[in-house]
């Protein structure tokens, strides 16, 4: 017991920092990059439209990689989302185009719960049948997109479909900020608040470290994966609406690949694809800096071709740094625990 | 954690004893490689006799052209599923080696040098893949997202927008021929076969292979058996690495196009295969030609619903609905079964 205790403490202290490391780094990174692309390009931060559109733009990933993390810290993955999104982007341009004068209030809880009923489908698969959900969001990946492409075909949304209102939200600023950016706020504030301090939230992050403790302590594992999908099917439907508000089109093949983005950026973030660690406020900051790092190569002189390249590199840098660090905090916690 | 590994692996050499305990003709039929074999050959022959044009040879032609980057990446990744590992790298080794291929080809390299520097490009993938899982101790799942968007990044970085087509075309319609002219085999069933054959024998009939699954059902309990866990799983990525980097020369010479973007998305759909043949995603079990089977099932559910019209947009939903519909009848199936065990043994118990 006395030989295991200092180990103990000093590697929770010791966790903490390396959190707040984490997110520290990612600050320090996305400041650095924008330093240097601002050097090189002024109109980049010092524009009209420049730092506007610098936090924009990482909206949608900052709103799929908040849902991917959660499932993941429950020691799960949802590679559907990508499709989820197409689905809800489509819905919601097809809602205004066939429902003329449909109040913008009603298409956005459309697209919301569309996406948190494919994440259900998702949550009772993987919940009730035991299957690994990397195994049923395969498969949803293909069977979602599949319903999209049937549906869609070739056609796709048209900008004129959209009220210009509803366009106006992915663009417009309230008191020079922003829409986009206050709700991408808004939704990292909330689910950060109940990852942390909800006990609900700290469930999933019982379930995901140590599933079996958590079923003997009777956290109710079904309902857990059941919530987790739920928030990520409606986190990605919200994306979709975010999208469409964006881009004002869509087809078929909108969101394809998202998926590994949103887990590029949960892992950047801090989260550990075993599950049970990881902060939303990193994935957040994983999230924006991966989107900054595209939105800042061309203006670096690097052809944007090689943004997957870097995106890559930074995944893998990101999960051997964690383990390096892991590993020599490991060893100083024994150290000290053989010293003492 | 160890506990639970080892409590799954008692389970299943229980349920192993018990399959055995059945008679051979039932243990051969009741699995779930007979169930997809099934589903081939009823599908075969419903298409044979109600699709037109699907009893032509030329249909079996394509279908092998096309689905051969798909059969040949899902024998090794069959065997790093079985370890409980996976790759997602496949698809961007793919594309990695078709543009190193191509840059060499395009810089006056003659075809055979580029294509082996190809292969051990991708090998080296491979190396590296396994390293950071083996040696530096992370997860499969993470390592080969993250060499997913490099390697595809490099690809894509290096050829920017350019495509490289000038291939010489007596090779690229060499690999796109027929084994016999006229007949349904494209020569690249060859090397189908002989590789199947490879990792069967590698798998079924070696200790190398019986390490495979025992790492699957628990890599303590292997390791101390005595299997090399790491050096089995690092073997298994360059593997990985050299067969999809050499399906990335015969893909660039196939469509005679080198461009970055070869085979994305490619990585999915092999591992749809493999889990439809009934290989478990959490290890130890499964068999090879299952997951051939799986592959050979999707590529002809692709085919037959393209020639009856419904379109190669349909493959998708079929796919994914097939995956999961597998998955349900098994977990179904395994559902039915424990009750009938509990069932039996409180009768006994009773008795």
């Amino acid at each position: 017991m006395t030989t295991t205790a200092p180990g103990l403490d000093a590697g929770r202290s010791l966790v903490g920092r390396l959190v707040r490391a984490r997110e520290l780094a990612l600050i320090i990174l996305i400041l650095a990059l924008v330093t240097a692309t601002t050097i090189n390009q002024p109109g980049f931060v010092f524009s009209d439209g420049g730092w506007r559109e610098l936090l924009r733009q990482p909206t949608i990933l900052i709103l799929i990689a908040l849902g991917e993390a959660i499932v993941i810290i429950t020691r799960n993955i949802d590679l559907s989302i990508g499709s989820i999104l197409c689905l809800s982007t489509y819905l919601c341009g097809f809602l205004f185009y066939n429902v003329p004068g449909i109040p913008i209030p009603v298409v956005v809880a459309v697209g919301i719960l569309l996406g948190a009923f494919l994440g259900l489908i998702n949550g009772l698969l993987v919940a009730f049948l035991k299957v690994p959900s990397l195994v049923i969001t395969l498969g949803t990946l293909y069977a979602y997109r599949g319903i999209a492409i049937l549906w869609i075909g070739p056609h796709f949304i048209r900008s004129s479909w959209i009220p210009p209102e509803y366009r106006q939200f992915g663009t417009a600023n309230i008191f020079g900020v922003p829409y986009l950016l206050i709700l991408a706020v808004i939704v990292v504030l909330i689910v950060g608040w109940f990852m942390t301090s909800r006990r609900a939230g700290r469930n999933l992050y019982a379930l995901g470290s140590n599933p079996e403790a958590a079923t003997l302590f009777g956290l109710g594992e079904r309902r857990l994966i059941l919530n987790a999908f739920i928030t990520s099917g409606a986190l990605a439907g919200l994306g979709g609406l975010v999208y469409l508000s964006i881009f004002a089109t869509g087809d078929a093949q909108v969101g394809t690949g998202y998926e590994l983005e949103a887990v590029a950026a949960a892992v950047v973030g801090g989260v550990a694809i075993v599950g049970g660690s990881g902060t939303i406020w990193g994935v957040a900051l994983g999230a924006f800096f991966l989107a900054t790092i595209s939105n800042a190569l061309p203006v670096l002189g690097v052809p944007s071709l090689w943004q997957q390249a870097i995106v890559g590199i930074f995944i893998v840098g990101a999960i051997s740094l964690d383990r390096i660090l892991f590993i020599t905090r490991t060893r100083r916690a024994t150290r000290k625990g053989v010293a003492a | 954690m160890s506990t639970v590994e080892a409590t799954a692996a008692t389970e299943a050499a229980a349920a192993n004893y018990r399959t055995h305990g059945r008679p051979l003709w039932r243990r051969m039929l009741l699995r779930t490689e007979s169930a997809i074999v099934a589903a081939i050959v009823l599908l075969f022959i419903v298409a044979y006799t109600t699709v037109p044009y699907f009893a032509q040879p030329y249909t079996f032609m394509t279908m092998f052209l096309n689905s051969a980057p798909i059969l040949l990446m899902l024998l090794p990744m069959t065997l790093i599923i079985m370890t409980g590992d996976i790759d997602l790298s496949v698809g961007s080794i793919l594309g990695f080696s078709g543009t190193i291929f191509g840059l060499m080809f395009q810089a006056g390299g003659p075809l055979p040098v580029a294509a082996v520097v190809a292969v051990i490009g991708g090998g080296l993938v491979g190396v590296l893949n396994g390293v950071l899982v083996t040696q530096v101790g992370l997860p499969s799942l993470a390592v080969t997202i993250g060499t997913l968007a490099l390697f595809r990044g490099i690809s894509v970085g290096l050829l920017g927008t350019a495509a490289i087509t000038d291939f010489p075309s007596e090779v690229t319609s060499f690999v796109s021929s027929p084994l016999i002219p006229g007949g349904p085999f494209p020569v690249v069933v060859v090397a189908i076969l002989v590789l199947a054959i490879a990792f069967a024998v590698l798998l079924h009939f070696t200790p190398f292979g019986r390490g495979v699954y025992a790492i699957g059902l628990s890599a303590e309990a292997a390791a101390f058996s005595g299997v090399r866990v790491n050096r089995t799983r690092l073997i298994l990525f360059v593997l990985s690495g050299l067969v999809a980097s050499a399906v990335g020369v015969y893909f660039t010479l196939q469509y005679s196009n080198a461009i970055g973007t070869n085979g994305s998305g490619f990585e999915l759909q092999v591992i749809t295969a493999v889990v439809l043949g009934g290989v478990s995603i959490w290890g130890g079990r499964g068999t090879l030609l299952g997951a051939l089977a799986g592959g050979l099932l999707i590529a002809m559910l692709n085919k037959t619903l393209q020639l009856a019209g419904v379109g190669s947009d349909s493959i998708s939903i079929v796919t994914g609905a097939a995956l999961i519909f597998s998955v349900v009848v098994a977990s179904i199936a395994g559902f039915i079964s424990r009750r009938r065990r509990t069932k039996a043994s409180a009768t006994a118990a009773g008795a």
